[in-house]
């Protein structure tokens, strides 16, 4: 089956199941589109539909690394994993592409503090005036995930990829507690909870930033992403299951 | 050598919204006017792509970049200050529509008892009821002489909204009530039943499609759930780029400059002759001379300028003189609660930035305070601004932050919560007051405005009398878990509080103890007018943009009769 035919298949197989004018305007703007990524996120309704899936559309450029070493997003990876893992709801933060996304982030602006007045003299100040590092984010994150090996190093003899699931949940529990000692330069609660807003980030930030991999993480919470009106049902008790969108599907508008 | 640029009748510091209303109402006047913004033009092409919560509420894409200019902040005089090197407690806008594109658009005029605050409190409780340090004083003019020019605002903008029980108001809204959802219609139907007096707030997201009288079309709001911290693709959320500045285009009298930094306002100490400013793409420096000069920067940008070039009296904490930096104050919160529905979902991933039903019941003086430990109170409101994912994930108390735990609660109550929040007056202190640092500097070498703030006694005995009333509402909503709020700690500058920050140019009637009249007029140099939440004397219980609106109405016709007529105008 060409792509071409593949898509109108299953663009009409999703449009029996949802309705809607959203979904109209969505596959024309699909048909029409040349690039693979979008199609596949409205048609992940069935098991056989994600078959046909897997071995038809080609591989996900953006899933190479920009900042990271492949050790270092590894360890990322499976702490996001962690903080975000898959279940009975659906996709865990791996899967959704979490990690990519922070390591996207981390090689832009983010990760120098771009519009963030970084200009000395740096004092440590009272919690009331916040963050007063002279740490960029790629360097936090250069020091946490040093900090992680060597904690695991030190109390298990292993590396964070390789503990079990129970244990790794230690580690990051010593993290949000400030108990873990091998962090230089900066204090590990502050680590961990950057990592926590950088998975949710990751999870719930349009795929177009290379997280919420195929809009999974919207899927999950009900959450229709960029839809342009809601006005039929703002005044209604109901609470309607709307087949999500994304930025991709303006493109053109 | 700055270049010097032909006269114009009145230049403009700042194209937000109070810039934008002079620049319509002088050009249409017949007046000369360029208005000079720092940052860049906007217009509703630039939001084809807003619909992204990471770039615009967490990266905050049209937020003041940070790296040129940033506030130093410090709780008292005690402390170190240090520079606010993230967007957190509030965000500050930059570029053409200023602040007013990123608004919710809820809108309210502030209570008759907070124009005239000091002489009513006096008159019910007696002198001893204000403590001492609170530097409470009337704003030299009435609800009633600012009501036409609040209508003027509601006019151009198409404000929507119902009648408010405790305000009987000689006009109505030019557009009918928003659609009410059903978490509000719940909120709604429990207050008015346990005797408050509910209404549907000022909205700027137009309920329907509207005409203003400078023949200003726009389209209805959708409800799409993309406001606060975004900038509105329809133009269906009134901002200035949709209303007052292609009022002012359109005459022919007006020039908008992007790009262009206001480095100083040049005068001999009694009248400004124009102002200097960069381009900040190309570094040349420029003179633009005006017969009037208007600031409509933000509060920090204001008050800095004014510092900056020496204009006007700096305000002394120790002896109470001066008026620059004066009454600097805030908007309290932590009173709100947060109700949690084991067996009702609400659809809160839509809605509008003012779409909200309110009441006043313990705001300003509607409630006696003869036995309460504080002054004012704050406008209880529940809003569905349109709930995003990455930032909504509340959990019951007890739920772990993270781990599978976190997930299945963060799904389940994702739909499954409701809060309701309380706008509560900030009141001024002696000690509360905005300066120059004396340590860092922005992009030009200027001193950052430093902030010396913090919550007080009075802000934290109302925030638990009002967080108590809260929480019986939230129960009688009937949430099934209701986490009341209460404590108020320091002020904070960290996690985002409320984009209402005020004072440090205010207005009054005596020029001894404020900086300009109620035309926004200053004292001290009568070319300049300072307008925004700059002159508020201090912080009522409600959102300040319609406050705002109105005085730069007042200001404009001030402006517009001082170009005839020179001197101070009341």
């Amino acid at each position: 089956m060409d792509r071409r035919t593949f898509l109108k298949q299953t663009g009409l197989v999703v449009g029996g199941v949802i309705g809607g004018g959203i979904v109209g305007g969505l596959i024309g703007n699909a048909v029409a589109t040349p690039e693979p990524k979008v199609e596949v996120q409205t048609v992940t309704e069935t098991q056989t539909v994600e078959k046909v899936v897997e071995k038809t559309v080609a591989a996900d450029y953006g899933q190479a690394l920009q900042f990271f070493t492949q050790e270092q997003f590894e360890v990322v990876e499976a702490a996001m994993e962690r903080i975000f893992p898959a279940d009975e709801n659906g996709p865990g933060a791996k899967e959704l592409g979490a990690a990519y996304f922070i390591d996207h982030q981390l090689a832009g602006s983010y990760g120098v503090n771009g519009k963030e007045y970084m200009s000395g003299p740096f004092y440590p100040g009272e919690p009331t005036q916040g963050y007063q590092y002279q740490l960029t984010r790629q360097e936090i994150y250069e020091i946490g995930i040093k900090g992680i090996q060597d904690w695991c190093q030190k109390k298990y003899n292993k590396k964070f990829t390789e503990l079990s699931e129970a244990e790794q949940d230690e580690v990051l529990t010593a993290l949000q507690k400030g108990e873990v000692d091998t962090f230089v330069g900066y204090p590990p609660a502050s680590f961990f909870s950057l990592l926590r807003t950088n998975t949710l980030e990751g999870v719930y930030s349009d795929p177009l930033y290379g997280g919420n991999k195929d809009m999974g993480g919207w899927r999950m919470k009900k959450y229709p992403g960029s839809q342009m009106s809601y006005t039929q049902y703002i005044d209604k008790d109901e609470v309607p299951t709307i087949e999500p969108v994304s930025l991709k599907s303006h493109m053109g508008h | 050598m700055a270049t010097v640029m032909p006269q114009k009748d009145v230049v403009i510091v700042g194209a937000g919204w109070t810039g934008g209303i002079v620049a319509a109402e002088a050009a249409k006047a017949g007046l000369s006017v360029v208005a000079l913004e720092r940052g860049k033009d906007r217009s509703t092409a630039d939001f084809s792509m807003v619909h992204d919560e990471l770039r615009y509420a967490l990266r905050y894409d049209l937020m003041q970049n940070l790296s040129r200019e940033t506030v130093t902040f410090r709780n008292n005089e005690s402390m170190r200050a240090l520079p606010m090197r993230q967007h957190g407690s509030f965000l500050l806008g930059e570029g053409v529509g200023g602040a007013g594109v990123h608004w919710n658009g809820m809108t309210h005029l502030f209570l008759d008892y907070d124009f005239q605050i000091y002489t009513k409190t006096v008159e019910r409780y007696g002198k001893n009821k204000i403590p001492e340090g609170m530097t409470l004083q009337d704003w030299g003019i009435t609800e009633e002489e600012l009501d036409p020019y609040f209508y003027k605002f509601v006019e151009m903008a198409g404000i929507s909204g119902s009648d408010h029980p405790l305000r009987p108001r000689s006009w109505k809204y030019p557009t009918p009530p928003m659609k009410l959802p059903p978490a509000l219609q719940l909120f709604y139907d429990t207050t008015k039943a346990m005797g408050y007096n509910p209404f549907l707030g000022g909205s700027a997201n137009l309920s329907q499609s509207y005409t203003n009288s400078d023949g200003i079309t726009r389209a209805a709001c959708e409800y799409c759930g993309y406001c606060e911290r975004f900038g509105c693709e329809y133009g269906a959320k009134a901002d200035p780029t949709v209303t007052v500045l292609p009022v002012a285009q359109r005459t022919g009298n007006f020039e908008l400059r992007p790009y262009s930094h206001v480095l100083e306002i040049l005068h001999d100490g009694k009248k400004a002759r124009g102002v200097r400013y960069v381009n900040v793409l190309t570094n040349e420096e420029f003179e633009q001379p005006a017969e009037i000069v208007v600031l409509c920067g933000y509060v920090f940008t204001n008050v800095k300028l004014l510092l900056v070039s020496k204009l006007g009296t700096p305000y002394d904490p120790k002896t109470g003189r001066g008026v620059i930096g004066k009454n600097y104050c805030y908007q309290v919160g932590s009173m709100g609660a947060t109700g949690f529905f084991e067996n009702k979902e609400f659809n809160t991933f839509m809605g509008a930035g003012a779409l909200g039903v309110s009441l006043d019941d313990l705001n300003g003086d509607y409630f006696d305070h003869s036995d309460l430990d504080f002054l004012h109170g704050g406008m209880i409101s529940l809003s569905q601004t349109g709930r995003r994912p990455i930032a909504n994930n509340a959990v019951p108390p007890g739920t772990p932050s993270w781990g599978k735990e976190f997930k299945v609660a963060s799904i389940k109550y994702f739909n499954r919560y409701l809060s309701i929040g309380c706008q509560g007056a900030s009141l001024p202190w002696r000690h509360h007051y905005l300066d120059l640092d004396p340590i860092y500097k922005d992009r030009w070498g200027q001193p950052l405005v430093r902030i010396t703030f913090d919550f007080e006694d009075q802000d934290r005995n109302m925030v638990k009398y009002i967080a108590e009333k809260i929480a019986e509402i939230m129960k009688e909503m009937g949430a099934d878990i209701v986490v009341p709020g209460g404590n108020l700690g320091p002020y904070n500058i960290v996690p985002y509080q409320s984009t209402h920050n005020t004072g440090g140019a205010i207005m009054g009637a005596d020029p001894k103890t404020s900086a300009v009249n109620k035309y926004s007029q200053m004292w001290e140099a009568e070319n300049v007018f300072v307008l925004g939440a700059s002159s508020f004397a201090h912080n009522g219980g409600a959102n300040p943009t319609g406050t705002v609106g109105a005085l730069a109405y007042l200001a404009a016709e001030g402006i517009i009769k001082y170009s005839k007529n020179p001197g101070i105008l009341v």
